[in-house]
């Protein structure tokens, strides 16, 4: 066993990570990625409708500004979003968006050849740059492919499972090669966190299988704090059974959502035009009211309502909803030119995550974060669609330029010996592990975590629902923990990966569920039925989460205020 | 309100710590309608046989991990209807000619290693403008169908010519090549081409069509490749008349 160390190592290959990674490689510092999976695969790939930079290319946004796109993200936020980080993703993004044009994003074009641009959800403006109806596709091809170019050294497919700290700063981590069946250690004087989110803690999520928040549990286990996590956005359209993903860009294009009786029902929620364009919490509790006062459909996999484009030109669908027209007809056999979709909500978004400073440094030496699994925070209560792309890019490619200049002044020695331990003493909590009872039970407890967080921490909270899943969460952690892998051997042993993912997601779960239960107000997607109101006064505040295994120690951090004050949210 | 169904599942297993050789297990799985082979794959795994070993994560025909070979075709098990399968009997075995790392997950060293070799990226030699590099609605709709591309290794693996031969560059990388070349904002040319006009590149093709079959995304990258050959004849041609006239140019001079 001999243990490989580099500079810096970015956990993840999603657009964050890449970011970051093509940052590092562009400053000569030694780096590589770590990802569980080829960096293709990475979630960021199924982002379908766009990314938000106020570059004023559509007619109707010829007005628009950084300024007006910083406000709508912070009243989108319901003004949790830290006012300074904002500020940063709207100039910032700017350069990036174009960037990725020059890096050959093939975005959809306007007649005169500029980057097109859609409404989406909560913006004042058409500002979603778009490339057709799989932005995240497109973007995430382009920046491999500059990945490539740039030389990224990448790890694939090796599932990081323990952060190896010496007095309180980085050392490295132990890994899973899933290919080899071995584990590794890597050293490494600095590492940017970029594992994505952890929508697989609910039954019903947009998320792929991979998210499940093992790379924001690693560091937290090790005591880097959680920030808001609490907040989890549910996106208003996905498709019943699969819960697959239906961009908000359908209602950008102009989408209607409508009741079992054919209403568009959103007009008697927000005064605003369209109204099918509120931000996402708004239109996500309006469809389950809609459903739990019996205005919805109900189908062979549970209540729905519709999401309407057959009044939409063909050419729209077919040159800007292409892949939404291929989900449809894969995943629901319906051709959205002649049917409606079909259409639920869904979980689709952690706002929360590792707690960062603008720059993605954590309180602990040398570990940085961003993307999804990184709360900054730029999101605050509620995330506007089209901004996480941007986040991504903006602050991966920050998280990257600290990470460099963070080894470049702290002349930290390499501790292969110390690394090297941690791997063994991994390696006896794997055979420990073989000598207890998995197989099923996993599944199982998988499947039980996942109706808790469904049932009683989603859309609609209550004290009662949250304390009640509190105690069932604390229960199910001590099986979650007791639990054995019944195959016993490492490569591409599926039962020990989601034998882990389990370990993180039960954690990130208890984390976000006693923030919930402690926030007595109702702030963008944190809705709770017995204080429905915003309460400034006392909840102008970040939720800090540091890990204990008897549950969060739990404090609080001021919201940065700077040209927005706070005011009543109305759309 | 559901119906269940029944189907009989014979999947490829072969574990390189413990088995000398590969076999198949037989599995019976409860299926629902709507339901695609992956969900059944995730099934068994959960209920029957957690040591079954694959690839997945997006399950919506984006990630392009599950690429494997259905009943004798190479396609996603995500996307992959079981109702579109004639009859209850499934067999599920590992994408074609790829080295098996345990049952049906392959290495896939060889796919991408072929996708460097074009120097898959936008190459500019240009000034970046301060803003985007303006490109056309028409020129866009040229690459539109290109980037697509998942990259999930189903059409590679599809070919007969990649089988016998992992040094041809394969439909996926030619696609890759094609849709920088395809690009209005790239100034690669020669530089994409390198690998495409040698020795198994472009010409190695037979034409037998099964990527274009196979591919999930719809692509045609039997296009991709006719189109490419199309560039090289037209460059060989330009080449050659440039050449005469620099020779006549030469002879008309002395």
């Amino acid at each position: 066993m001999h243990a490989v160390h580099h500079d810096v190592i970015v956990i993840g290959g999603g657009l964050a990570g890449l970011r970051a990674a093509v940052e590092l490689a562009d400053s000569g510092i030694d780096s590589a990625v770590v990802s569980r999976v080829h960096p293709l695969r990475s979630h960021s790939v199924a982002a379908e409708g766009g990314i938000n930079a106020a570059l004023g290319n559509a007619e109707e946004s010829a007005s628009d500004s950084p300024e007006i796109h910083a406000y709508d993200t912070v009243k989108g936020s319901d003004y949790l979003a830290d006012q300074d980080a904002v500020e940063i993703l709207v100039t910032e993004g700017i350069d990036r968006v174009y960037e990725m044009e020059h890096w050959g994003t093939p975005f959809s074009r306007t007649d005169d050849g500029r980057i097109a641009q859609r409404a989406f959800g909560g913006g004042t403006y058409h500002r979603t740059c778009y490339s057709a109806d799989k932005t995240g596709h497109a973007l995430l091809t382009t920046l491999y492919e500059r990945s490539i170019k740039e030389g990224v050294v990448v790890y694939e497919e090796h599932l990081v499972v323990r952060l190896v700290l010496k007095n309180g700063r980085t050392a490295g981590v132990v890994a899973l090669d899933l290919l080899k069946g071995k584990l590794v250690g890597i050293g490494a004087r600095a590492i940017v966190f970029a594992g994505g989110g952890f929508g697989r803690t609910y039954r019903h999520t947009t998320n792929a299988h991979i998210n499940t928040g093992l790379g924001t549990a690693v560091p937290y286990w090790a005591g880097v704090p959680l920030k808001d996590m609490e907040f989890v956005q549910f996106h208003p359209t996905s498709l019943p059974g699969t819960s697959i993903l239906i961009t908000e860009g359908v209602r950008g294009e102009g989408g209607i959502l409508r009741n079992a009786s054919g209403e568009r029902f959103m007009s008697r929620y927000v005064k605003m035009q369209p109204p099918d364009l509120a931000p996402r919490d708004i239109v996500t509790r309006s469809m389950m009211t809609e459903i739990e006062e019996g205005r919805g459909f109900t189908g062979p996999w549970g209540p729905y309502l519709n999401l309407d484009v057959t009044h939409l030109p063909k050419r729209i669908i077919e040159e800007r909803l292409g892949g939404i027209r291929e989900l449809s007809q894969s995943f629901a056999d319906i051709d959205p030119e002649r049917k409606p979709i079909p259409v639920i909500p869904a979980q689709h978004y952690s706002m929360g995550g590792i707690s960062t400073d603008n720059n993605g440094a954590t309180p602990v030496p040398g570990v940085f974060a961003a993307g999804e699994s990184a709360c900054v925070s730029v999101h605050g209560a509620n995330r506007l669609g089209g901004n996480s792309l941007l986040e991504t890019l903006v602050f991966g490619r920050r998280a990257g330029i600290s990470a460099a200049s963070y080894v470049k002044k702290n002349d930290i020695p390499f501790d292969d010996t110390l690394v090297e331990q941690e791997v063994s003493a991994f390696g006896d909590y794997v055979q420990d592990l073989f000598s207890r009872e998995g197989g099923k039970r996993i599944f199982d407890l998988e499947s039980e975590l996942q109706a808790i967080m469904e049932e009683d921490v989603g859309i609609f909270r209550s004290r009662d629902g949250l304390s009640n899943a509190l105690e069932r969460l604390k229960d199910l952690r001590k099986r979650v923990w007791n639990t054995g892998v019944s195959v016993h051997t490492l490569r591409y042993n599926l039962e020990f990966v989601r034998a882990m993912d389990l370990r993180a997601m039960t954690d990130l779960a208890i984390a976000g569920t006693s923030g919930a239960l402690l926030r007595n107000e109702s702030r963008g997607a944190h809705f709770r039925r017995d204080f429905r109101e915003r309460n400034d006064e006392e909840w102008m505040k970040h939720t800090v989460s540091t890990f204990t295994p008897e549950g969060p120690l739990i404090s609080y951090d001021p919201v940065r205020v700077t040209k927005f004050e706070p005011t009543r949210r109305v759309y | 309100m559901v119906e269940k169904g029944k189907m009989h599942f014979r999947i490829f297993r072969f574990d390189p710590d413990n088995d000398k050789s590969y076999h198949y297990d037989e599995y019976d799985v409860e299926t629902l309608p709507g339901e695609v082979v992956l969900s059944a794959l995730l099934d068994i795994q959960k209920k029957v046989d957690p040591t079954l070993s694959f690839r997945y994560s997006c399950r919506m025909a984006v990630c392009g991990s599950c690429g494997m070979v259905i009943n004798g075709q190479q396609r996603l098990a995500c996307k992959t209807q079981l109702s579109s399968l004639n009859g209850p009997e499934v067999v599920v075995e590992p994408l074609s000619s790829m080295p098996v790392v345990k049952d049906l997950v392959v290495d896939m060293g060889k796919f991408f290693a072929n996708m460097k070799k074009i120097q898959p990226y936008l190459i500019r030699y240009s000034a970046d403008p301060g803003k985007e590099v303006l490109q056309s609605p028409d020129e866009w709709r040229r690459i539109d169908r290109l980037v697509d591309c998942i990259s999930c290794g189903v059409c590679t693996t599809a070919c007969p010519v990649f089988w016998t031969n992992h040094s041809y560059l394969g439909p996926a990388a030619l696609v890759k090549a094609y849709r920088f070349l395809s690009d209005s904002r790239d100034e690669g040319y020669n530089e994409h081409m390198e690998h495409v006009a040698l020795d198994n590149g472009a010409l190695t093709c037979k034409d037998a069509y099964q990527c274009t079959v196979s591919c999930p995304k719809s692509i045609n990258p039997q296009e991709a490749i006719e189109g490419l050959r199309a560039m090289m004849l037209r460059k060989r041609t330009w080449e050659k008349i440039h050449h005469q006239t620099a020779e006549q140019a030469i002879t008309t001079t002395s």
